[in-house]
């Protein structure tokens, strides 16, 4: 985030720094269901929304938030709803709905201990698969992972924009503790950072076709009331939007949803390289694991080893170019996280033997000790350790 | 039957649409309409039609039309044997 | 215009007719009475969000020439919170089956309910789950045989205008697909109330609901329809002359039984709220 000394500087926490990044954005639909981790970001829109002229509306639950803001989305708002893991869950239904009739919105996921009610105070970052595969069938899906309260901000627009730019739900996955912790952070001025408005149709009525398969993947998307009446439906649709059970329709529209995210911009594929340029040893973290593994580098560089880390930003879709550069640069791949191993799995299939990848987990609601996991990784680097095959106990 | 005639029908029926379910079969009022060895409904007695329009509004199809109801200056219906030779 | 080219004036030029709904099915007698009833109130259809959850019921909007929408099961009325509260201006109806709004929706239904945001469900009402090949709703009688309910239904049934009432609706009402004339009137009415209304459809699925339990074909439902309704006016008077009158079994009452005008409208409060507080800043 750029600097200013006019700016005021203010303590914001995690969840905070979401709901002013979705203002920032042009949010003016909030729907959601109170639950912990997440409420804060609803608390600031029941207070900010009706000030600004947009709209908040607590739901019934988090299956109705969901519908609520897909609803808002095709309305012609930039709609957000914020829950953590068990919300989430609640949530997979419509999230699907929304990628399926590719309408733009933000879900944001600020992940507990789970796996259900788990540990609603502590964090956990078990979701990660459920964000990629939560819903049913193939779909295309954008999930962020801020790391710090100034990128809760700056990531909060970015989903905006890239949800509005592919016409697709995006997931802003946050934690417990980057989403209470906080910082002194500046907010950006208006106009500071870009953001993207939604491509309307220019078309005679008569022509639109909602679905069209485009040269860029997306097809511009009428807002109810501005003259395009259309169909909308979960059903497989052609591209006009009814529905079809033709195999070459059905074929076309799902390869066609599928295939809107894969030109792979960089504007999509956000990750940091952190000392990797000479790395023999690296690490692939994301959200609040990433944030402390700067010091495990320090740590384990004081002690001679050559250890960076791809921090993945874009967490889907899956970030296999700089994956794969990183599996011939290196000689090991710690993937810490705080789940049973859900990004190291993705890591090894994409390894395919090259190198060797060696998850860390720690699933007690607790964040890594970044010294713990220094120590772990030299004494696997030094080869120290006597079991080589057995999961690393970690000093916790 | 000359076209004059059939545009004279109280009552018709769009046979593309009809699924032939019977419901203007049975709640027609003065039982004007029957339905066709076809399972279509037809206009089998059109004299009896009193264009009170249940049958357009009860149909689930939207296969019906009834025409508005004549001035008393008008020829009210065609003759019910003509419109039957017509339906053969 | 005749009634039926009023209607289909309405229908999707690019949609194919006739309908996926089977022979006798009472959907397309309601939707044509909702078409008529939106011409007699003159909204132009640019306006209209014509929104569905799952079920028969559910493939109504796509023939519709409006903003259409087909949701997920149940959620209609949460997808159409969502239309309503970002762009108040649009007059957003909803078709919904028993099961959609009662059973996999009841919990959106009476919040709906709660808040009297200003949308308009027909539910349509046909004591069976149609679509999936006849399984029990919540509004199927006991001891009537379903799919899943081969021995007879023991799960005592919903009455759908009740459970609006209990949660406060503001305008509740119930007519059958029989009777044309009043639907149309009734669901005019109440897509012109400001707040949420109600309109319950009693109707019939001859093909998974009828042909199990005796009926020998799609008329015959639809004469037990206009037998079994009777209007609140005559129960009243009924009522007024002998107080141990009471409906019989199968009997139920139609007409509206709320029209609640003094209660404000949820996205009317939600403006006033928002408008207050951006002149006190």
């Amino acid at each position: 985030m750029a600097k200013s000394r006019k700016k005021e500087l203010r303590f914001y926490s995690g969840n905070e720094a979401i709901a002013y990044g979705a203002l920032y954005a042009g949010c003016d639909f909030f729907g959601g269901y109170p639950i912990t981790p997440s409420t804060e970001v609803a608390e600031i829109m029941s207070e900010e929304q009706p000030k600004l002229g947009g709209a908040f509306i607590q739901m019934e639950d988090e299956i109705a938030s969901m519908a609520a803001i897909v609803g808002a989305s095709l309305a012609g708002a930039k709609s957000m709803t914020a829950t953590s893991g068990p919300g989430f869950s609640l949530m997979q239904e419509n999230l699907g709905f929304a990628a399926m009739v590719e309408v733009p919105c933000v879900s944001c996921n600020v992940m507990r201990g789970g796996p259900s009610t788990g540990l609603p105070t502590k964090v956990g970052q078990g979701d990660v698969m459920q964000t990629r595969w939560g819903t049913h069938g193939d779909h295309p899906i954008i999930v962020l992972s801020p790391d710090c309260v100034a990128e809760s901000f700056t990531l909060t627009v970015k989903a905006f924009n890239l949800a509005e730019r592919y016409r697709t739900p995006v997931v802003l996955l946050s934690d417990e503790i980057i989403g209470h912790m906080s910082e002194v952070i500046a907010l950006p001025e208006p106009g500071e950072i870009p953001l993207v408005e939604r491509e309307a149709p220019d078309m005679p009525p008569d022509w639109y076709k909602p679905f069209e398969l485009t040269s860029h993947g997306v097809a511009p998307l009428a807002a109810y009331g501005e003259g395009y009446r259309y169909h909308v439906t979960g059903l497989t649709h052609d591209e006009y939007g009814f529905p079809t059970s033709k195999p070459a329709e059905a074929d076309r529209m799902l390869r066609g949803m599928m295939g809107k995210l894969n030109h792979h911009d960089d504007e999509l594929m956000l990750y940091e390289e952190i000392q990797l340029e000479d790395a023999e040893v690296a690490i692939i973290a994301y959200g609040c694991t990433s944030l402390v593994m700067h010091r495990t580098i320090y740590a384990a560089r004081q002690q001679g080893i050559k250890l960076g880390m791809l921090r993945l930003i874009t967490i889907w879709p899956l970030q296999d170019e700089a994956i794969n550069r990183l599996c011939e640069q290196v000689d090991t791949i710690f993937v810490p996280e705080l789940n049973m191993g859900q990004i190291s799995l993705v890591v090894e299939r994409l390894n395919r033997g090259r190198t060797r990848v060696i998850p860390l987990n720690r699933v007690d609601g607790e964040l890594f000790n970044p010294y713990d996991v220094a120590a772990t990784i030299i004494a696997k680097v030094k080869g120290d350790d006597i079991e080589d095959d057995t999961t690393i106990p970690l000093e916790i | 039957m000359t076209s004059q005639q059939v545009k004279k029908l109280p009552v018709r029926v769009y046979e593309e649409w009809c699924k032939g379910c019977n419901i203007c079969v049975a709640f027609c009022p003065t039982q004007t309409l029957e339905l066709s060895s076809h399972g279509k409904a037809i206009v089998a007695h059109p004299d009896k039609c009193t264009y009170c329009g249940l049958c357009e509004r009860l149909c689930p199809d939207l296969a019906i039309t009834v025409r508005p109801r004549p001035t008393k200056n008008e020829a009210s219906t065609v003759d019910s044997k003509e419109a039957d030779d017509g339906k053969k | 215009m005749s009634d039926q080219a009023v209607t289909v004036s309405y229908l999707r030029s690019k949609k194919k007719y006739p309908s996926v709904w089977c022979p006798g099915c009472s959907l397309g007698t309601i939707m044509g009475a909702l078409l008529r009833a939106v011409d007699k109130l003159e909204i132009p259809r640019d306006d209209i969000v014509f929104a569905s959850g799952i079920g028969c019921t559910g493939r109504m909007p796509v023939y519709t020439d409006f903003n259409t929408f087909h949701g997920t099961h149940g959620r209609a009325l949460a997808f159409a919170t969502g239309i309503k509260m970002a762009k108040p201006r649009l007059k957003v109806i909803l078709a919904m089956g028993d099961g959609d709004s009662t059973a996999i929706g009841g919990n959106h239904f009476i919040h709906t309910c709660r808040r009297n945001l200003d949308l308009t469900a027909i539910v349509v009402n046909n004591n069976i789950y149609g679509m999936t090949g006849g399984q029990f709703s919540p509004t199927t009688p006991l001891n009537h045989f379903a799919s899943t309910a081969p021995h007879g239904s023991i799960d005592p049934p919903f009455d759908i205008c009740n459970l609006a009432q209990g949660t406060e609706a503001t305008y509740v009402a119930r007519t059958t697909s029989y009777h044309v004339r009043p639907m149309q009137k009734i669901i005019a009415d109440a897509i012109a109330h400001k707040g949420f209304s109600v309109v319950e459809i009693m109707s019939h699925c001859y093909t998974t609901y009828g042909r199990r339990n005796g009926f020998k074909d799609p008329v015959e439902m639809m004469k037990q329809e206009k037998e079994n309704a009777v209007t609140l006016k005559s129960y009243e008077k009924k009522k007024a002359e002998d107080a141990s009158y009471e409906l019989e079994p199968g009997q139920f009452l139609t007409g509206v039984f709320v029209n609640d005008k003094n209660r404000p409208e949820y996205s009317r409060v939600y403006a006033d709220l928002s408008a207050r507080l951006r002149e006190e800043q």
